[in-house]
């Protein structure tokens, strides 16, 4: 494991990738490297996050403009060869923008922009996202975000329901997700996309540790 | 070659609660209009662009459309096409 790299993607707008990278290094000690967009070269990371923030701008909607980046489009290859891949927040808007993961995301219910804890239940262990030592099936994570309304049509709910797709769902729906969704994964179960941030709930000083087992298992195989 | 000029229009599906537009609709009743029974919002993109004709363009409005102007997901997208 002692070269296990994980690439934390930086867009023009990023503004968790030093977060993720703090936790993963610092909390963690794992390995991490910036991949800028503009890199297609994937082929010395062994996991990728893509980071929240407001990618290009949220311009047009928000991951529209990512997902014609450079890296994206390299991102096919990386997935189909069975490497993780977690995309936190604006990340998971790019993965659904990107057809790697189902649905949208879409303007708060309440419009707020809303930046809080929330509860969640781990609904699926599918991909081993959320595994932990104390066996929790209810976790607390930040919030941070305007667009985080998980939609999807009644067809696509049912086949998450069914194949377990489903990773985690709010206990208080904050945004007026469908189905109270907060994560989902793809089928394989390596790409994990959630609105909550799990790296910044990486160390009790900053009120709580619930994101840390998330992060590690980036290293899973 | 031809030049046209496209307007795009780019609106939440009926299915998507549009609370931008729930928002606005009760600005709309507070200021005092009478009779709103609905109001949503959508986008409108403007596009200059030139082809050999107008199938050969609308074939590059709907790639544009399909892909990027709109998400299907959750958005619908009609336009219009004017010959410059």
């Amino acid at each position: 494991m002692d070269n296990f790299t994980v690439g934390v993607v930086v867009f023009p707008g990023s503004n968790c990738d030093r977060d993720v990278s703090w936790a993963l290094e610092g909390c963690l000690d794992i390995r991490t490297k910036y991949l800028w967009h503009e890199s297609s070269d994937l082929s010395d990371v062994d996991a990728i996050v893509l980071p929240g923030g407001f990618s290009y701008g949220d311009y047009l909607r928000c991951g529209a403009i990512a997902r014609f980046s450079p890296l994206i489009n390299a991102l096919d290859e990386f997935v189909k060869s069975g490497k993780r891949v977690l995309g936190i927040c604006n990340g998971f808007q790019i993965l659904t923008e990107s057809g790697f993961l189902p649905g949208a995301l879409v303007a708060n219910k309440n419009l707020n922009f809303i930046c809080d804890d929330v509860e969640l239940d781990i609904v699926s262990s599918k991909g081993g996202w959320f595994n932990n030592v104390d066996e929790k099936q209810t976790i607390k994570l930040p919030i941070a975000h305007g667009e985080g309304r998980y939609h999807c049509d009644s067809d696509t709910l049912k086949k998450l329901v069914d194949n377990e797709l489903i990773a985690l769902r709010y206990k208080n729906n904050p945004n007026g997700s469908s189905f109270d969704i907060a994560g989902i994964t793809n089928e394989k179960g390596n790409v994990l996309g959630l609105m909550p941030h799990p790296e910044r709930a990486c160390d009790e000083t900053i009120g709580g540790t619930d994101g840390l087992f998330t992060l590690k298992s980036l290293i899973l195989k | 070659m031809d030049q046209f000029a496209v307007k795009v229009f780019v609106r939440l599906r009926p299915s998507v609660l549009d609370p931008a537009g729930e928002a606005t609709k009760s600005a709309s009743i507070k200021l005092g209009a009478k009779g709103i029974k609905s109001l949503r919002i959508g986008k409108m993109i403007e596009v200059k662009i030139e082809g050999n004709g107008e199938n050969e363009v609308r074939e590059k409005i709907d790639l544009l459309c399909d892909r990027l102007f709109a998400n299907t997901v959750i958005e619908d997208y009609e336009y219009s096409l004017e010959k410059l």
